[in-house]
């Protein structure tokens, strides 16, 4: 026992010592990208590999509680780099000017057109329903309204997936969207306020279908072996999201957070993506998507409202889905 | 006992709950204003509050009574077990209802075979069942130490003066009840008032709106410090009001002392009142312990296929929750003490149960940033969270009987010079002592179940049990979540088994 605490004394010891040799640079992300199931570990093995220094993740909730504690600390926060924002989030992200241009032009493997210049997108995914691969499912949405398939969402005041089904709606149908919650109102089961509660009771057999993404039956392919789940196309398109990095204005690690930037679009990120943050990278490696992900269905619409246009609907958007499900 | 030390807890207890909160507003530069919506999800909150509390309560008193007054083989075990609902984290439990009262669930599987029409479990009433689920064990455990606060001799005493039941009840049970039930009442209305998840996973829609959600919409979505810091005032006002009625509503009782004889019912000896009593522990225990043996049957396939992260947690959580109870009941006997004198100490108490972990967490998240890394304080703050977030519990417990001590054992003890260190270890600590491992059993159980505040400040090294069940399932880990959830449940349950039985060694209660 003695020998073992004397040994992880010293372990910790030499950690320390050659981690105040290196420069540190910090990434905050959401929570589950940092879990030990999620990308964090091998992405920071591998950056460490090749930059001499010190990658520290810091996790913080889901995406939106990330923006929030980028705003409550300012121009102070220790962030050199923030992963895991969206779509939705980067006008507000923007607004805050704590962000720099990162100066990088690459081609991205996405089914939309991409040039910003301070974000810059490392995954991205459809939002699917997701049935038993038995199940007949209606093909759109006033389909879905008619039908008596029951379906789980999310909250969009609580989640992304949430938000994402509430803009899909909108930018499919525009002015007619509240008529298309209204048909879809006494299909909803429940609203739960994230992703895993919906998920789970789903999985328990609570609803038809959720509200996931067309990558999910791939996880249980993969994962479990089981090719018993399916994504259901909708003939009206599919909303993306889209999830970016950027680099902070005040970072005193610019030449590093460069460097990593750079690296977040090589194989060496991006062949970590499928398999643990189970979105579509947003540059192929070179030896392609795993094995399972060519059975996905790849919807013919990609739908995205652009980061201004989102942030300018999204609080209509959300009170037109409350008001029909209020009911 | 001196009141020093319960000054001291008291003004830590004040500073580290408001100091988040001003922090909060003074970040804000000020309150927002409540919008339609955040008053809609007030009245939610409060009609659903009050329904689940009511009922709890309601159900709560024969159960405690049919407890009470029978001995059986396997009562005590059945009382553990009775505490494990209010323990879990909210998901878990969630799951371990929908396996019974879901759409698939045993209800519905039953009806559908008897040919009748299958049961909605989305809606208010979800939600009510959901709390009553949560706190009905809780409550019972509440009014189960009044009756036994009552002598044995009483009994012995209403027996030999050929009293009826009838006359039992008026006369020793209706008193205690009326000193009992008013805080019993306001602690579970305090807990369902913080209900967010519950509310909103079986509400069935955006009708079931919570406080507690208006609170997180108000800062991760819209950013809108000011109008979280007013919504959270007005969640504390809520909770103060109520403690000030039932406070004042809850009577003193004066049975006097006994010699802590096990409790004989001569009057309850009947073929009837056996019956049902034998019914109503039955359909109690059924009702709590169905969903729970669900849990257990979903987390044993899983618990083979928990990863290692999930015991290095498990070993956080326990580490986090001893430290939350030694704290907790330091502050408890404190405050106790102070509260002898002055009734309305009690509802400082209350407030670790009136703010929102929301904003405690995000306020103390902007008092330390400036100083230190949050994560380094991660598990230091969870740990005195918990601790502050169990007081409440712990005052109901420990005040009435530490009242009724001082009631009757204090003028003897002050008269034969016995103050300070020693009053505290020969008079306070030994007939403390079933209410103290109770007391400690319940903070431990909740510290262990509690996600609160370590969401915020957790990095991927230190997270508790709660938060890594949360991961695995938002990896699609169902089934080892589902594990990780059992042995929540085990860790837990042997923690508050540990204490209460502690406690009550020696004493046949």
């Amino acid at each position: 026992m003695h020998h073992l605490m004397l040994a992880s004394t010293l372990i910790a010891t030499a950690t320390m010592a050659s981690a105040q040799d290196r420069p540190v640079l910090t990434v905050y992300t959401y929570d589950s990208f940092v879990s030990g199931w999620g990308p964090g570990p091998q992405i920071e093995q591998a950056f460490e590999a090749e930059c001499g220094c010190d990658l520290q993740f810091v996790g913080a909730g889901d995406g939106a509680a990330l923006l929030s504690r980028l705003r409550l600390e300012g121009a102070r926060t220790k962030a050199d780099i923030v992963l895991g924002l969206d779509t939705n989030l980067m006008t507000a992200a923007r607004d805050t000017g704590l962000f720099d241009p990162h100066g990088i032009t690459a081609a991205f493997d996405m089914p939309v057109e991409w040039d910003d210049d301070t974000f810059l997108p490392f995954d991205w995914g459809y939002f699917a329903f997701v049935a038993n691969a038995d199940f007949d499912a209606p093909g759109d949405f006033r389909a879905l309204g008619q039908s008596d398939t029951s379906i789980v969402i999310q909250d969009p005041r609580s989640s992304t997936p949430g938000l994402g089904l509430v803009m899909w709606v909108k930018s499919a149908y525009g002015d007619q969207a509240a008529e298309i919650w209204e048909g879809l109102s006494d299909n909803i089961v429940t609203v739960t306020p994230g992703w895993s509660e919906a998920y789970g009771l789903f999985l328990e057999g609570e609803a038809d279908m959720v509200l996931s993404y067309t990558t999910s039956p791939a996880y249980h392919l993969i994962a479990e072996d089981d090719s018993g789940k399916k994504a259901v196309p909708m003939s009206e398109g599919h909303y993306m999201q889209v999830e970016v990095a950027a680099k902070l204005a005040g970072t005193d690690q610019a030449e590093l957070a460069d460097q990593f930037l750079e690296f977040m679009l090589t194989d060496a990120f991006q062949g970590v993506i499928p398999t643990t943050n189970w979105m579509y990278p947003a540059k192929t490696p070179a030896d392609g998507l795993p094995d399972g992900f060519d059975t996905l269905i790849t919807p013919e619409t990609a739908l995205l409202l652009d980061a201004d246009k989102a942030a300018a609907l999204r609080d209509q958007a959300i009170a037109e889905w409350q008001a029909a499900l209020a009911r | 006992m001196p009141l020093w030390p319960g000054r001291m807890a008291g003004l830590l207890l004040l500073l580290f709950l408001l100091g988040p909160l001003a922090a909060v507003a003074w970040r804000a530069g000020g309150g927002g204003w409540p919008g339609p919506a955040d008053m809609e999800a007030l009245r939610f909150t409060v009609v659903q509050a009050v329904l689940s509390a009511l009922l709890s309560v309601v159900l709560a008193v024969p159960l405690a009574r049919a407890l009470a007054r029978r001995r059986f083989p396997g009562r005590g075990a059945l009382i553990t077990l009775l505490g494990a609902p209010f323990i879990l984290p909210v998901i878990v439990a969630v799951l371990g209802l929908l396996a019974v009262f879901g759409r698939g669930g045993i209800v519905n599987d039953t009806l559908a075979f008897l040919d009748l029409p299958r049961v909605q479990i989305y809606g208010l009433h979800g939600v009510v069942l959901a709390h009553v689920f949560f706190n009905l064990p809780l409550a019972t455990r509440m009014i189960l130490q009044g009756w036994q606060a009552i002598p044995a001799e009483r009994f012995r005493l209403a027996a030999s003066l050929g009293m009826t039941p009838g006359t039992v009840l008026r006369v020793l049970e209706r008193p205690m009840l009326r000193e009992v039930l008013p805080g019993a009442t306001l602690i579970v209305f305090a807990l369902c008032l913080s209900s967010f998840a519950v509310a909103l996973t079986l509400g069935g829609g955006p009708r079931a709106t919570t406080l507690e959600l208006a609170i997180y919409q108000a800062f991760h979505f819209d950013f809108d410090l000011g109008r979280a810091a007013v919504l959270a005032v007005m969640q504390m006002g809520l909770v103060m009001a109520a403690a000030a009625l039932a406070l004042r509503a809850g009577g003193v009782t004066g049975f006097g002392a006994g010699l802590d004889r096990v409790h004989r019912r001569w009057e309850a000896e009947i073929p009837l009142l056996r019956a049902q009593d034998a019914a109503l522990i039955f359909l109690g225990a059924l009702f709590l312990l169905t969903p729970l043996a669900a849990i257990g049957w979903r987390g044993v396939a899983g618990l083979s296929e928990m990863p290692a992260q999930v015991w290095r947690a498990a070993g956080v959580s326990l580490g986090v929750a001893l430290t939350a109870t030694a704290l907790c009941l330091v502050m408890a006997l404190s405050l106790a003490a102070i509260a002898l004198r002055h009734g309305w100490v009690e509802g400082v108490g209350l407030l670790g149960l009136a703010i929102s972990p929301l904003v405690i967490g995000t306020g103390l998240f902007l008092l330390v940033n400036p100083w230190i890394d949050p994560a380094r304080l991660a598990l230091g703050v969870t740990a005195v969270v918990n601790a502050v977030m169990a007081l409440p519990f712990a005052m109901r417990v420990i005040l009435p009987r530490l009242r009724e001590v001082e009631a009757t054992h204090g003028r003897l003890a002050t008269s034969l010079g016995m103050v300070g260190i020693a009053r505290l270890r020969w008079l306070i600590l030994p007939r403390l002592r079933t209410v103290l491992g109770f007391a400690a059993g319940l903070t431990a159980a909740l510290a262990m179940g509690d996600l609160g505040v370590i969401a915020l400040f957790a990095d991927a090294d230190n997270a508790t049990l709660p938060l890594q069940i949360l991961r695995l399932m938002g990896a699609y880990q169902m089934q080892a979540a589902a594990g990780a959830g059992l042995l929540l449940l085990v860790l837990s349950l042997s923690l508050f088994w540990l204490f209460d039985r502690g406690g009550r060694h020696h004493a046949a209660v």
